[in-house]
């Protein structure tokens, strides 16, 4: 006949995946999503600039009689970690005014003999340390004139003591900036794991129940037709994470947000990529052959459950626990056993706690689990995939022929 | 001229005999109709031919070779259940399957348009199947089994759910397809139309062929039947030796010679009605598809050992 006949393993793969990739890539759900994604990372991005500038500060404003204690406050402030901004106004009710337009925090009226502090309703909690601790130093200037002493030389003394501390188990240093990143990082690839994951099964189970699979099966062998699919799939996650962690690093750059923080954004940028096709290539091809077990959308929940679980288990904890326990004995456990590290390892990476070393091991134990994977998932999918009508069990999938 | 083989097949499930020792032929540019009661083991062998199942003992062959991938990929298949992907549109639907079968990605279009253009679904070629009437569904199924320019076609059910208008074009391509010296296989549980469209029919029960040749071959029965419309039998049957009257109902009489009565006792049948008075029709009776059918299905089922000698 006319047409061409030979159809190599190769191009098979390449049909099934380029169909898989067209299709999706297309589709309203993939756009709005990855849409969703980019926006809330840039908008994320301008909150964090926004709040990161106009920066906390408390604003106390002093009247005329109270302007001498200005410098006293800051210090104070500076002593308990608080940053305060002062400013006079001209009286009593002028401050007032202030307050109750909510642009400044707290009024000083008065300074001796006792600190008095006009708030509209509450004073908040760094504030209150701030009055606090200025109000024992009134009080020790005071008793230190009484005495005779020097109020300034005592209160210098003061200010300088602190305890030297020597950490026998210094925890690792990590700063806001790398924080974030673990959190960014750890919610971005759990969604893109379990969105790409979900898609696979749902596309084994969608040719099973459309009987399409019998027309593919006729000209295709089982493990090309599962290889193209999840290698399709898998293209099209990437793409989607491409995108919304390089709007992340663009508006993290962009707006200046990383200006304090010793956060290496571009590798950790890229070992996210690097964990999310490490990661999808071991969910893709379990969540391939468990789905092929069923022929009814219904019936996915009830054998990809315990993979699900499987991802949401380490995510919690990798989330929860890491960016502020990141040598938690759990977390570090978890970076290295496969199928969680995905979810762990890159949040500690993005902490900055997790050594070269470390990462390699990882990496190595879930790339050396992954021909196992293929092996097993070959067998169930070939085995299952023709089987309409009830479900397969898995022991039958696995033993069969 | 190459042909299909199928050499006995057999295929078990659990405890169920789907195949016992299947074995026919369909040779280059015939139609073959492949009739069965459900169950009989019709889609099992077709599923078989196209390696989406593996029989447990028995061969395929094509021109003397069993079938490998390649071969297999030059077969147009219609399978019982359909399937397409519902949500994707119809055209590239054909042309992805048409590239699966190794076709260029040119050929393949052109291919998707000449064939969408025949079975009168062109303009549908932007819809997705899902949005498709089931009619135009089944075109779409057939049109994915022939888009590859296949060699050889097996079809199962290809009438089902059709219009009237669906069948006529439905039979036309297969009759054009066999013409251009392709083998083609269908099933079917509708007679008159595998009477009308096969060249040899094959009847399945129970995982074996039953009956197999062409369909006058079939039709062929040792006792010849003549219906007669005209005088009554009982006025002039008697005179014709070896030759009796079966049915008589107002003008028309079926009568039957049996096996010692003479090759030109038809003759001697009409003369002897026309003697009587005028005879304004005079046809052979055979039996149809249908009774063949009825009497092979539902004959006792066979033995074993009967089986066995077969």
């Amino acid at each position: 006949m006319s047409a061409a006949r030979s159809l190599g393993s190769g191009a098979a793969i390449r049909l099934v995946a380029g169909r898989e990739l067209r299709t999706r890539l297309l589709s309203k759900g993939f756009v709005w999503i990855t849409v969703a994604f980019v926006v809330i990372v840039v908008l994320g991005g301008l909150l964090l600039k926004i709040t990161g500038s106009s920066s906390s500060a408390e604003h106390v404003a002093v009247t005329a009689e109270t302007s001498s204690a200005a410098a006293s406050i800051k210090a104070s402030a500076a002593g308990v970690g608080v940053e305060v901004e002062t400013q006079e106004v001209a009286d009593r009710a002028a401050g007032e005014d202030l307050l109750r337009s909510g642009d400044v925090d707290a009024l000083v009226v008065a300074t001796n003999p006792s600190l008095d502090v006009v708030v509209k309703q509450t004073l908040d909690d760094p504030l209150t340390s701030v009055f606090g601790s200025l109000a024992q130093q009134l009080a020790l200037s005071s008793a230190v004139t009484q005495l005779g002493g020097d109020p300034a030389a005592v209160a210098q003394d003061i200010a300088t003591a602190a305890p030297s501390i020597v950490a026998l188990e210094p925890e690792p240093e990590r700063d806001a900036g790398q924080i974030v990143a673990g959190i960014v990082v750890g919610i971005l690839l759990f969604v893109a794991l379990m969105n790409a994951g979900q898609l696979v099964a749902q596309g084994v189970v969608e040719e099973k129940s459309s009987r399409v699979v019998e027309l593919l099966l006729a000209t295709l062998r089982p493990w090309q037709l599962m290889a193209g699919k999840v290698l399709g799939i898998g293209a099209v996650g990437l793409i989607q994470l491409v995108l919304v962690v390089g709007a992340a690093v663009a508006s993290a750059l962009g707006f200046g947000v990383l200006d304090s923080t010793s956060l290496d954004v571009g590798s950790v940028a890229l070992w996210s990529l690097v964990w999310f096709v490490v990661g999808f290539a071991m969910f893709a091809l379990v969540l391939a052959a468990l789905a092929a077990l069923v022929s009814r959308q219904e019936d996915i929940g009830s054998v990809t459950g315990p993979v699900i679980a499987l991802m949401i288990v380490p995510y919690i904890i990798g989330i929860s626990i890491a960016p502020y326990d990141p040598e938690n004995t759990l977390v570090v456990v978890l970076s290295f056993v496969p199928f969680a590290a995905p979810f762990v390892m890159p949040i500690r990476q993005a902490l900055g706690t997790a050594d070269g070393w470390e990462v390699a091991v990882s990496l190595g134990l879930s790339i050396a689990l992954i021909p196992v994977l293929v092996w097993l998932a070959g067998r169930i999918y070939s085995n299952a995939v023709l089987h309409a009508g009830g479900r397969v069990r898995l022991k039958d999938a696995l033993t069969s022929r | 001229m190459p042909s299909l083989e199928i050499d006995a097949l057999d295929k078990t499930y659990g405890t169920v005999r789907a195949l016992r020792g299947m074995t026919f032929d369909v040779r280059a540019g015939e139609i073959f109709g492949f009739v069965g009661s459900n169950g009989a083991g019709k889609s099992t062998t077709m599923r078989i031919v196209l390696g989406v199942l593996a029989q447990d003992a028995g061969e395929v062959r094509w021109d003397g070779r069993p079938l490998d991938p390649d071969t297999r990929r030059r077969i147009g298949y219609m399978p019982e259940e359909r399937g397409l992907y519902p949500r994707m549109k119809v055209g590239d639907q054909l042309v992805y399957l048409a590239r699966l079968h190794g076709m260029e990605t040119a050929a393949a279009r052109a291919s998707m348009e000449r064939w969408t253009e025949t079975l009168g679904i062109a303009e549908r070629r932007g819809d997705d199947v899902l949005k498709l009437s089931l009619g135009n569904q089944q075109r779409v199924q057939l049109a994915a089994a022939l888009v590859h320019e296949p060699d050889i076609l097996v079809l199962d059910e290809p009438f089902s759910g059709l219009d009237p208008v669906a069948v006529d074009v439905m039979s036309g391509v297969l009759r054009e397809q066999a013409d251009a010296g392709r083998p083609v296989v269908f099933s079917s549980h509708q007679l008159e139309l595998v009477e009308r469209l096969s060249d040899r029919v094959g009847i399945v029960r129970a995982g074996s062929m039953v009956a197999l040749g062409g369909i006058d071959e079939l039709r062929r029965t040792p006792n010849r039947r003549w219906s007669v419309d005209g005088p009554p039998g009982a006025a002039w049957a008697a005179d014709v030796p070896a030759v009796r009257v079966v049915a008589s109902t107002g003008t028309s009489t079926i009568v039957e010679a049996d096996e010692s009565a003479p090759a030109d006792v038809d003759q001697t049948v009409l003369q002897a009605a026309l003697a009587a008075g005028p005879v304004r029709e005079f046809t052979v009776v055979r039996p149809s598809l249908t009774e063949l059918y009825r009497d092979v299905v539902t004959a006792d089922e066979p033995t074993d050992t009967q089986e066995g000698a077969a």
